[in-house]
């Protein structure tokens, strides 16, 4: 692509991966969460990808494939946090440590530190929804260049 | 009407001559960044319809990812429509 588009893509990569960083991690206080914040971070992948040749992220795809199922495993692994009540039960919620502060009934203005397994699990979801998304367009952006032995 | 009702139908009507362009183009690479507009303008219907999360959705998924992957397609293939 010419160098318009190069320099405005150097310019936006950045913050289009630190704003899909922040979906996930606000996921259990507003809007969005893991899949919406992923598919937000794939999308400056993706734009790298339009940007630059492809050529040159193709080792990217083994490290993408590693964490698609660091992902997929991360989440089965906080969904048995649980399994001494059930399947999914946030067992680290209000306990104290990582996502554990306890919140008092009634409106608050949204701690971080709060909700137990959701933001574990919105970050795996995102970690997923992210090299998912960016190794389907990387496999596409390789395709057809004598590249793509997948 | 209020000025919420006014933005809804706006964005609708940006949302549709965006469709249109993108069937009247005959250049193809005009033509995805049309349909990557339909996308962006919906997904600001949704956020005036008040459902973030799927505009949130929208935005990522509509209207960057589709366009991108059109727009690697068309460097593949050739950018000018066949005349019939």
């Amino acid at each position: 692509m010419s160098v318009v588009v190069r320099t405005i893509a150097r310019m936006l990569v950045p913050v289009g991966l630190v704003f899909g960083a922040y979906v996930i991690m606000h996921g259990h206080l507003t809007p969005g969460g893991g899949f919406q914040g992923g598919a937000v971070a794939a999308s400056a992948l993706a734009l790298i990808l339009v940007s630059f040749s492809a050529k040159e992220l193709k080792p990217v795809k083994g490290l993408l494939s590693a964490l698609e199922s660091t992902g997929g495993v991360a989440f089965v692994v906080f969904a048995f946090l649980g399994i001494g009540f059930t399947f999914f039960a946030n067992a680290i919620a209000g306990m104290g440590g990582l996502f554990g502060q306890p919140v008092d009934y009634g409106p608050n203005p949204g701690y971080l530190n709060t909700s137990g397994t959701l933001p574990l699990m919105n970050w795996a979801v995102g970690l997923k929804v992210l090299a998912g998304l960016g190794s389907v367009v990387l496999l596409f952006a390789l395709f057809g260049e004598g590249e793509d032995d997948r | 009407m209020t000025v919420w009702a006014i933005l809804q139908v706006l964005v609708l009507v940006f949302t549709v001559v965006s469709a249109a362009l993108a069937v009247w183009l005959r250049d193809l690479l005009a033509a995805a960044l049309a349909l990557g507009a339909v996308g962006l303008f919906l997904s600001l219907a949704f956020y005036l319809l008040l459902a973030p999360d799927v505009a949130i959705a929208q935005a990522g998924i509509g209207a960057a990812l589709t366009t991108a992957i059109f727009i690697l397609a068309i460097r593949k293939t050739r950018r000018r429509e066949e005349e019939e």
